[in-house]
């Protein structure tokens, strides 16, 4: 039995955003961070390998230096980690994207015991859409905002979590489960496993090793098989209109609500 | 004939999946026909609403008229009562590749964001995430550039034609981006729940409005996850889109969240309205999740938005900067939160917040 996590290392936008002269994001003056509803992920399949023995595999698309972040991932006690890493893989949009992760994650291979775990969305681009489109790819049942997962032999009963309440719903592997990050405290990594993540696997899917998967298909994979394009990126004006009141006391604030009273605000 | 994507020109007409829960349709799908109406207009089309359930009566189904619907495509099975990714994703492909829309509209809600992408991929089309605004017009997407970005507009070149143009915030607002799915029909997007206007409810359109039951066939072997209960949240949760005045608290209550949260609470209180709050006060367990405003909460316009104590990170100001009037109030006066306000007090929320509440109380016992 297997559990595998994808996962994704991004920009940490809880610090200072670089930005480059022409308004996009200068990711390379930006700290990188595990996604934190993956990380989440990871805790899940960690917690279940703890219960079943499973191996825990994780696996991530991205630039090279994303390497630094499968081996963490295996300090805290990932059994293998996989790349996929190529040129013609730039530029995908999220159905691009589902579509390599799907072969690797079928290069990998799918058992009928086996999990496939992501987390619910990334938080660069928020979509929440990979997940969901890496199980129609591979053809098996998803359960996405999953805040409480507990596997019994071949079927799993979750709880997913809706804006009102949550639902209970139950579903037999295999399966790609989304999580978020309210599901659990994801461990640190282990100092003997920190010594030994650099001796564990680790491979390298590029073009060459997923080009003859059926979903690789040069009209469905990189930038020009994205469905999707940039039309215009722009950055928003900075209002700088605000009207800065001087001092903090009771005068202050009546001058404030004599200003919203003569607005008719209140 | 087969279904083609890729045969952008046999596509027509703009559709909104209507979200249900328990039979109510959700006010999101009004939000999206107000909307939808607007691009169906420019577009020569019509505005159809799809509604899938169980029982729903026709009336119902009818009052989506109201917000702009010219049909209501009903698809009605005992399996579509409660939501399964499984048995929507059916309906929905199926009705696309029989009518084959041009534009379909979902709501960025927890089922309209499993849903979407999983039909997005069935049909190989592009999905666009949590829009905040659309347009197939050219110059009406120009002219809102004009007000919203700092492009100039007239020595721009844009391609032409009316592919959808949906834009949405990158990395919590500091960057928008405009997507286009030229190739590809439908074209689909999602979009968060407050921030589209929904319309005045028009009597003669509800009643005008056509409604064609659409079969599907769902059997047991289509779904593959179980629904085993559906439970609501007991607590009445916070309605934050809906208010006109929203007084949210941050980080700057920390050292007595209780108390913060107490001030803010009396203001709201005192002026009709609301507690919203920062993520890093649901973070830290200050306050219940529903309080939340921000790219991972809600997104709100209220005519008045009162920050206590918030600094004003990115993703923050992507849920509330379109907020009417924005007051801050923060101890710091390089907080961002400053940037977006119309009014700034550089002070202590635990002095400034209480006088604020006095001071209006005394305003409206003068009216």
């Amino acid at each position: 039995m297997k559990a595998i996590v994808c996962v994704k290392q991004v920009p940490d936008t809880s610090g200072v955003v670089a930005v480059k002269a022409d308004g996009t994001m200068d990711r390379a003056a930006m700290a990188t961070i595990t996604n934190h509803d993956d990380l989440a992920a990871v805790e899940a399949a960690l917690e279940l390998k703890d219960k079943t023995g499973c191996e825990v595999i994780v696996v991530s698309m991205g630039p090279p230096p994303a390497e630094g972040m499968l081996r963490e991932l295996i300090a805290m006690g990932a059994d293998r980690g996989v790349l996929i890493s190529a040129r013609e893989f730039g530029g995908s949009d999220t159905y691009a994207t589902s579509q390599i992760i799907a072969a690797a994650v079928n290069k990998i291979g799918v058992d009928k015991e086996d999990v496939v775990f992501c987390g619910r969305q990334a938080i660069d681009g928020d979509t929440a859409q990979v997940g969901p489109q890496i199980a129609e790819k591979l053809g098996l049942p998803q359960v996405t905002y999953a805040a409480d997962i507990d596997k019994d032999g071949d079927k799993l009963t979750i709880k997913r979590l809706l804006e009102d309440g949550h639902m209970m719903l139950s579903v037999e592997t295999p399966c790609l489960v989304t999580t978020v990050k309210e599901l659990n405290n994801p461990r640190y990594m282990n100092v003997g496993l920190i010594q030994e993540c650099f001796d564990k696997p680790l491979d390298i899917f590029d073009y060459e090793a997923l080009k003859d998967e059926p979903l690789i298909d040069p009209d469905t994979i990189g930038l020009e098989g994205s469905p999707t394009n940039v039309y215009k990126s722009f950055s928003p004006p900075a209002k700088g209109a605000c009207q800065m009141l001087e001092g903090s006391d009771r005068g202050t604030v009546d001058e404030l609500t004599g200003i919203l009273a003569d607005k008719h605000l209140i | 004939m087969a279904f083609d994507s890729k045969d952008t020109a046999a596509f027509k007409d703009v559709w909104v999946f209507c979200e249900q829960r328990d039979g109510e349709i959700m006010s999101i799908s009004h939000q999206l026909l107000s909307e939808g109406r607007k691009l169906a207009d420019d577009l020569g089309a019509n505005l159809c609403g799809v509604l899938l359930g169980c029982g729903i009566p026709e009336d119902a189904a009818k009052q989506l008229g109201g917000y702009g619907a010219d049909i209501v495509y009903n698809i009605d099975h005992e399996k579509l009562k409660v939501y399964t990714t499984d048995a929507y994703t059916k309906a929905i492909c199926d009705i696309v590749e029989e009518k084959k829309p041009e534009i379909v509209l979902f709501g960025a809600t927890n089922i309209g964001r499993d849903l979407a992408p999983r039909c997005a991929a069935r049909l190989h089309t592009g999905l666009t995430a949590d829009c905040t605004h659309l347009d197939v017009d050219v110059e009406k997407y120009k002219a809102f550039l004009k007000t919203t970005s700092t492009i100039d507009v007239d020595n721009t070149e844009f391609m032409p034609g009316t592919n959808l143009k949906m834009t949405r915030p990158a990395f919590g607002g500091h960057l928008m981006a405009t997507i286009i799915c030229p190739r590809f029909r439908p074209q689909m997007s999602t979009v968060r729940p407050g921030v589209m206007q929904t319309q005045e409810f028009d009597d003669a359109k509800a009643a005008a409005c056509k409604i064609e039951n659409f079969p599907v066939e769902i059997t047991d072997a289509d779904i593959h996850v179980t629904v085993e209960a559906v439970e609501k949240t007991a607590k009445k949760l916070v309605d934050l889109i809906g208010a006109d005045i929203i007084v949210s608290v941050g980080r700057g209550i920390s050292k007595d969240p209780e108390k913060g949260i107490a001030i803010a609470q009396e203001l709201a209180d005192t002026l009709g309205g609301v507690v919203g709050s920062s993520r890093a006060c649901v973070d830290a367990g200050f306050i219940s999740q529903d309080h939340q405003v921000g790219q991972t909460g809600k997104t709100v316009h209220p005519k008045i938005y009162i920050a206590l104590g918030i600094s004003g990170a990115i993703q923050h100001k992507a849920g509330m900067q379109d907020s009417e009037c924005i007051i801050a109030v923060n101890k710091n006066e390089d907080a961002p939160i400053f940037e977006v306000a119309s009014y700034g007090i550089v002070g202590d929320l635990f002095s400034v917040g209480p006088m604020l509440t006095e001071s209006i109380k005394e305003i409206l016992a003068g009216k």
